[in-house]
């Protein structure tokens, strides 16, 4: 579990985050949405520690943050993985190699071993026989999964993801949103999305931060997104006139 | 760790080598025939075409002359390859395991660039032999004056000089590209802007601090 609270960061005396309070329960995928610029991957890096905010704290299951040392600091990151929106994947490096250099790097677990880890995984994201391949030889749903493989190999405890299928289509980002759902709930991982896809909304929102202006504007559920009167919402969420109709059909029943 | 410097002895030192090369024997050899169609006069000596090509060789062209190509060829490669990991969170991924990325990806490039001196020296030799080849088979003087040019008057310390500066340009040909490829913004545009900028200042530093270590060490 992981908790917010107040969280204010602002960049060049611009406020971007103006004192945000959320939890995000493990075994849940959390989605944080918003518009472009309302501040969905400042928060995200504040939760990696990449950037550092000004006010507020965050505890990861009751470790308050910037109250740790280096090392205890170096400790947490060893539990988070991290899919970064562009995957982020080394280029120099196998597909292999990529997912299992967080073990490289942290354990020191024997090659064999190592190796057994990395295959497991890559067949948990239905990725077979791309092992010796470059990042560049593959295609982006690909790419994604791969990132997604390195950023479980090490069994993390928080799992972060900012847009995960953004660039991809209809059903390979399904499939990406299902997979980040099924490992989840399977490990019991504290997952944080950030998304501006309603599909994504629908298809794994357990939990939903709403962010608009750096304020938290709406929290819920995907089924309770539907039936708030939120304007904030309605006027996010229904700016695509298809999910208007879909709204209509379920107040509708 | 091993493997990280192995993979940059390889990118930044073998794999020039043969433009080290190249260039160190075609100028070697343009170094030797300046110099004999600039002895009319016979009352001047034959052997101070071998004697000028080790000079020019040794003191100047090899070690900063290589250097200022260097920071075209390795700073380049090390600013947009650095860079291009910025850009596309490949640095953000590291700091997120947890990884020192300044350290990672800079340490080994240093390691890798204790081995330029070598480079250099490769380019002397290959220098020197071109300014032989030119001066003997085009015509302009015999083996044995050539080979009195290249012992004559020589200083042994001209020799750690070249070396010392060799050495501390190494480290600049690690360090400032690295720099600007880790401190950069932006996207695939500004990874080529910070790859000139980067050359520019490597380049720029090279020649000034050649100013200052020579005036250090060989003036009186
Ligand atoms: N490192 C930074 N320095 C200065 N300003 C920044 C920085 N990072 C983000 N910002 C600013 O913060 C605001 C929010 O950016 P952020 O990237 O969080 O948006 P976002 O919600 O993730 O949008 P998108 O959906 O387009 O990814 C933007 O106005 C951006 O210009
Ligand atoms: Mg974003």
């Amino acid at each position: 579990m992981i908790e917010i609270k107040n969280i204010e960061k602002s960049f060049g005396g611009v406020k971007i985050l103006k004192g945000v309070s959320c939890v995000f329960e493990a075994g849940k995928t959390n989605l944080i949405i918003g518009q472009s610029g309302s501040g969905k991957t400042v928060l995200l890096k504040s939760l990696l520690g990449i950037h550092t905010p000004e006010m507020g704290t965050i505890s990861f299951d009751g470790r308050i943050y910037s109250d740790l040392s280096a090392d205890e600091k170096r400790e947490i990151r060893t539990e988070i993985g991290m899919l970064f929106q562009g995957s982020a994947l080394f280029d120099s490096m196998t597909v292999s190699e990529n997912v299992g250099f967080p073990l490289r790097m942290f354990t020191n677990d024997s090659s064999a071993k190592i190796q057994k880890r990395v295959d497991f995984v890559l067949e948990r994201v239905n990725l077979v026989g791309a092992h010796k391949k470059l990042p560049s030889e593959i295609s982006g749903g690909m790419q994604k999964r791969v990132a997604i493989a390195r950023a479980i190999v090490n069994n993390p405890k928080y799992l972060f993801c900012d847009e995960p299928n953004s660039g991809l289509d209809p059903n390979t980002a399904i499939l990406i949103d299902n997979l980040i759902r099924e490992i989840t709930e399977e490990y019991n991982i504290t997952t944080v999305v950030n998304t501006h896809d309603m599909n994504s909304v629908m298809e794994i929102g357990d939990h939903i931060l709403f962010l608009k202006n750096g304020l938290k504007a709406w929290e819920g559920t995907k089924e309770e997104i539907f039936l708030t009167e939120n304007e904030a919402i309605v006027e996010f969420v229904y700016s695509s006139e298809l999910f208007k109709k879909v709204r209509e059909a379920y107040l509708k029943g | 760790m091993k493997g990280l410097i192995y993979k940059e002895v390889d990118d930044l030192i073998i794999d020039s080598l043969g433009i080290v090369a190249f260039i160190s024997f075609f100028v070697g050899g343009v170094v030797s025939m300046q110099t004999a169609l600039n002895l009319t006069n016979s009352f001047i000596p034959k052997y101070l075409i071998g004697y000028a090509t080790r000079q020019s060789v040794i003191l100047e062209f090899a070690p900063t002359f290589m250097s200022i190509i260097m920071a075209g060829k390795m700073g380049s490669f090390i600013t947009s390859s650095i860079g291009s990991m910025r850009v596309t969170e490949q640095i953000d991924a590291l700091e997120v395991m947890g990884v020192n990325s300044l350290n990672y990806l800079v340490f080994p490039k240093i390691i890798a660039l204790l081995l330029y001196p070598f480079l250099v020296g490769i380019g002397m030799f290959l220098g020197i032999t071109g300014g032989y080849i030119a001066t003997v088979y085009g015509g302009f003087g015999n083996s044995i004056d050539f080979i009195d040019g290249l012992q004559r008057d020589f200083i042994p310390f001209h020799v750690v000089y070249a070396f010392t500066k060799t050495f501390i340009f190494g480290m600049l040909l690690a360090t400032i590209p690295s720099f600007h490829g880790f401190y950069m913004k932006g996207g695939a545009l500004e990874v080529g802007k910070a790859s000139t900028v980067s050359f520019v200042w490597t380049s720029v530093t090279i020649i000034l601090l050649n100013y200052i270590i020579t005036q250090l060490l060989l003036t009186k």
